[in-house]
């Protein structure tokens, strides 16, 4: 059974469409409207708040902090100065990814990790010997990302002791909302303009209705996960459970993904001391990946060839969808596309595809099956470099 | 000296921003030439008030063509279709219909008032998907004329004639009323209920100076029923930053084609030697050259205002003189302190985020047309009403608005007096009729635009004001649009064109002209 979240009394009054869904055991908002394309054009147009309080997170704090998250991560946290935060994915000893998140450092001997799926028993084991606590804070930690154009200014208005200019891409600092204490981070998961705002359950609703009450006249809009979803295909960002599956719930190895075949190659630093699965990431590294992560843009008057076979015309905006589909190239699967949708930012079809590296690279031209009256029918696509939207002010 | 330029496009309305960008895409040195200091025409964003921007002429978007999207990437210039969610009609009585996205929730808000038309709505719906469908293929052909013996008309005839009998019987007889009915008849054959029949017969009237129960409406009705976004029929939207956004993206993609575009500078006469356009002296006495020019304003300005009508056959002069205008609509932008409280729906909703239409019953709107038939304007006339900074929060400062309100009947010509010294009048009689439905409106106008058939002459040079640069009646579209002989983006002098929505398939933001003069331009280079 979900249990609500801190903010589910705001999200159960707006939410019209009445669908939820579980996240984390956790009751999401799918959407708040009958449609879901308000919410994304939000986060595009104007500002989507959406409760991110279902991610796992973990404090780790003590002498041997630093130690520990470059223990376990792929990237150098050495070099992460504090108010700095990390996209990174961590692995098993053969280098195959376990969960991807964020890691922030909150002080010289204190980080904050997000993952999406419980880590603390492998934390706690990589941790051994160290002189270090990882505390499980997913609970005592409600989050609320405010993403798109607009987010900024509706913070400048909400949050006061805080630099919001000053505050770059996957930057944090502390902030106060009246009397409230909270952290900012500038992170998201829409590849927008964006940030989290990490806060104390017990204010969370006061957080809420400020958020709202200054994103009035913002075009500020609750959003669930149906948009979200939209927006993060978008963006070209990976999604646990769909694009990969983690090598601790793997039944076999070739469900196993290093972080090299999910686009990650550049959260992976070679050179810094050794952390868990860097010798066969190194050796990957040389031999090279099987598999590579690229965009498909499928080609529309292809769609409407296939559509019209059928005398039908594509109608393919809507949801963004999880079931796989193959891709071939020359008549040969060479791979799937794991995550798709129609992407209002630019009107094309596209999707996020898993890609046997040896068969294709990105600019080649592919094909992808679609499903039209219940027959499988082929339709022109081309690998592409992801991300599929990245507008400027994401980092501006 | 050889010319400066493969071509230049007179106008940078979005017809000739989309032509010049088809040209520079094939390669072509392209110039356009505006007159005013913005882009975009009729189509364009103007920040009258501080901070209150209008989307001045046009509002609202549906009909341009996703190949030019593709075509152009306009998606990376910036393009983006904030979705319109829905159509409220309030009513003089206090009750409303609410059509939203949602199927269900539509159905139990018309049968409010008729659970009849609740049902046949859906048949509606489906009988106009298939007319939409079949139109979309006119909206990408050169239309060819059935008098003709050429074998490119032959065979785009056959073809046409092909795509039209993969209608099935009913499919067909649809299409044939579509085109010969009023469209108040035509709704008629599905609903009973005024307010659903006056809203939708609305459609039919727009930038035509003729009323619902006039023959040959319902055709303008499938004409603004014609448009897709991403690939949904019949969708609404409204493009972010106003129709300026649509302009700014197409001149932004040009640019990136290599287009050169000048703002100021209004062409006096295009030079014509020996039947032939060799470039244009700008009315500051510029003489630019150029291999081909092409015209996106109307034949008025084309034929008769850039070159020497006695430069053209007689019978192109004269057909271009009856060319039918009869501009009958106006526009009021209003700059709002505050939130609009509707009397049938006070609090905020997603029905401040679509159209609202004043348009009660038909009845309501032929008497509006009644007036105007006569000269005047009317005094309680058809509006759609929309607030855009509901829909894009940056068209007005934080908790401001502004309110663009489409207003039919204005006559260009009135029976008595001028727009001039009418043009506030006209303002109050819009303002009073929607303060009928909106009592808090007057109190919050801090700003009004009052545009009148002549204003938007004035400063679009759409002639008479007409919004489609020619009225949208059979009689003036495909091979006769705008008129026999000037249908296929050719005039009689040689390398000078036509682009604009006078020529096919006709108005509103299609970009369809535009690009179709590219590609007729391109094969007889």
């Amino acid at each position: 059974m979900s249990i609500p979240t801190p903010f589910y009394p705001r999200q159960q009054a707006l939410c019209e469409s009445h669908e939820w869904r579980d996240w984390s055991g956790y009751l999401a908002a799918a959407l708040y409207d009958l449609l879901h394309d308000r919410e994304y054009y939000a986060m595009r147009s104007a500002a989507a708040l959406i409760d991110v309080s279902p991610l796992y997170k973990y404090d780790v704090r003590g002498p041997d902090a630093v130690r520990l998250v470059d223990r376990i991560i792929s990237r150098d946290a050495a070099q992460c100065a504090v108010g700095q935060v990390l996209y990174t994915p961590w692995c098993d000893d053969d280098g195959k990814v376990i969960d991807d998140g964020t890691v922030a450092r909150l002080g010289p001997e204190r980080f904050r990790i997000t993952s999406a799926e419980p880590n603390l028993a492998w934390f706690q084991d990589c941790a051994y010997g160290m002189q270090v606590d990882i505390e499980d804070v997913s609970s005592g930690l409600a989050a609320l990302a405010l993403q798109g154009p607009n987010s900024r200014a509706i913070l400048r208005r909400a949050l006061s002791d805080i630099d919001l200019e000053a505050l770059k891409y996957y930057r944090l600092s502390p902030a106060r909302l009246g009397k409230i204490q909270l952290d900012v981070s500038r992170t998201g998961y829409t590849g927008d303009l964006g940030y989290e705002l990490w806060v104390h359950p017990q204010v969370a609703l006061e957080v809420w209705d400020a958020l709202m009450q200054a994103g009035d006249g913002y075009g500020i809009v609750p959003a669930g996960m149906v948009a979200l979803d939209v927006a993060r295909i978008e963006a070209g960002l990976v999604m646990i459970q769909v694009e990969y599956i983690s090598s601790r719930k793997s039944l076999i190895e070739d469900q196993k993904s290093s972080p090299f075949e999910l686009g990650m190659g550049w959260a992976v630093d070679l050179n810094k001391v050794e952390f868990i699965g860097c010798r066969a990431l190194a050796a990957e590294k040389r031999r090279g990946s099987r598999w590579l992560l690229a965009g498909v843009e499928l080609d529309w008057n292809s769609l409407e060839a296939v559509y019209g076979k059928f005398d039908l015309t594509p109608r393919l905006a809507g949801r963004a969808s999880r079931s796989a589909v193959p891709v071939y190239k020359d008549g040969r699967q060479i791979g799937q596309m794991t995550s798709h949708t129609f992407a209002p930012a630019l009107k094309k079809y596209v999707g996020i595809a898993s890609i046997e590296g040896a068969y294709a690279q990105v600019g080649d031209p592919v094909n992808v099956e679609v499903t039209v009256e219940y027959t499988r029918q082929s339709a022109n696509a081309r690998l592409v470099k992801l991300p599929f939207y990245n507008p400027a002010r994401k980092r501006a | 000296m050889p010319p400066e330029y493969d071509a230049i496009v007179i106008g940078a309305g979005h017809n000739g921003l989309v032509n010049a960008a088809y040209l520079a895409r094939a390669g072509k040195r392209v110039l356009v030439l505006e007159r005013r200091p913005v882009l975009g025409g009729a189509s364009v964003t103007e920040e009258i008030f501080p901070g209150y921007k209008f989307t001045v002429f046009s509002y609202v978007v549906s009909l341009f063509r996703p190949e030019i999207i593709r075509d152009l990437d306009l998606t990376r210039h910036g393009l983006m279709i904030l979705p319109l969610e829905s159509t409220l009609t309030p009513l003089p009585d206090g009750r409303y219909l609410y059509r939203g996205a949602d199927h269900y929730q539509t159905y139990r808000e018309v049968s409010k008032f008729s659970p009849r038309d609740a049902d046949a709505y859906e048949d509606y719906s489906n009988a106009m998907y298939f007319m939409a469908k079949a139109v979309k293929y006119i909206l990408g052909v050169i239309p060819s004329d059935p008098t003709s013996l050429n074998p490119s008309d032959l065979g785009g005839l056959l073809e046409m004639a092909r795509h039209f009998l993969k209608l099935d019987n009913e499919q067909f007889y649809t299409l044939v009323r579509l085109m010969t009915m009023s469209s108040a008849d035509f709704l008629g054959r599905w609903f009973e209920s005024e307010p659903l029949l006056g809203t939708l017969s609305a459609s039919g009237i727009i930038g035509t100076f003729l009323g619902p129960r006039s023959p040959g409406t319902a055709y303008v009705l499938l004409h603004h029923y014609m448009g897709e976004i991403d690939g949904v029929f019949r969708a609404w939207g409204f493009a972010k930053g106003g129709t300026g956004g649509i302009a700014a993206a197409i001149a932004s993609a040009a640019s990136s084609l290599g287009v050169e575009i000048r703002t100021q500078a209004p062409v006096g006469q295009v030079i014509v030697k020996d039947g032939k356009a060799t470039g244009v002296a700008l009315e500051n006495g510029e003489e630019i050259h150029a291999k081909v020019v092409v015209s996106s304003l109307d034949p008025q300005q084309t034929f008769l205002k850039l070159v020497d009508p006695r430069q053209l056959p007689d019978e192109i002069v004269s057909s271009v003189k009856r060319y039918v205008y009869r501009g009958s609509s106006g526009k009021v932008n209003l700059a709002l302190d505050g939130v609009p409280k509707l009397t049938c729906l006070p609090g905020r909703g997603a029905h401040l985020r679509g159209a609202i239409s004043i348009s009660p019953s038909i009845d309501y709107i032929e008497k509006a047309y009644d007036q105007a038939k006569y000269g005047e304007f009317s005094r309680r006339p058809y509006i759609d009403m929309i607030l855009p900074s509901m829909i894009d929060p940056d068209m007005a400062p934080p908790g401001k608005h502004v309110m663009s309100c489409f207003v039919q009947y204005a006559p260009y010509e009135l029976k008595e007096g001028s727009w001039d010294e009418k043009r506030e009048a006209f303002g109050d009689a819009v303002v009073d009729t929607l303060s009928e439905y909106i009592p808090n409106l007057g109190d919050i106008i801090v700003g009004r635009q009052v545009l009148t058939p002549l204003d938007i002459e004035r400063t679009t040079g759409l002639s008479q004001g007409n919004i489609f640069q020619g009225e949208l009646s059979l009689s003036q579209l495909f091979f006769l649009r705008p008129a026999p002989g000037l249908a296929k983006y050719r005039t009689p002098l040689r390398s000078y064109y036509q682009c604009g929505s006078s020529t096919h398939p006709g108005g509103g933001i299609t970009g369809a002209p535009g690009r179709l003069a590219a590609l007729e331009i391109l094969k007889d280079w």
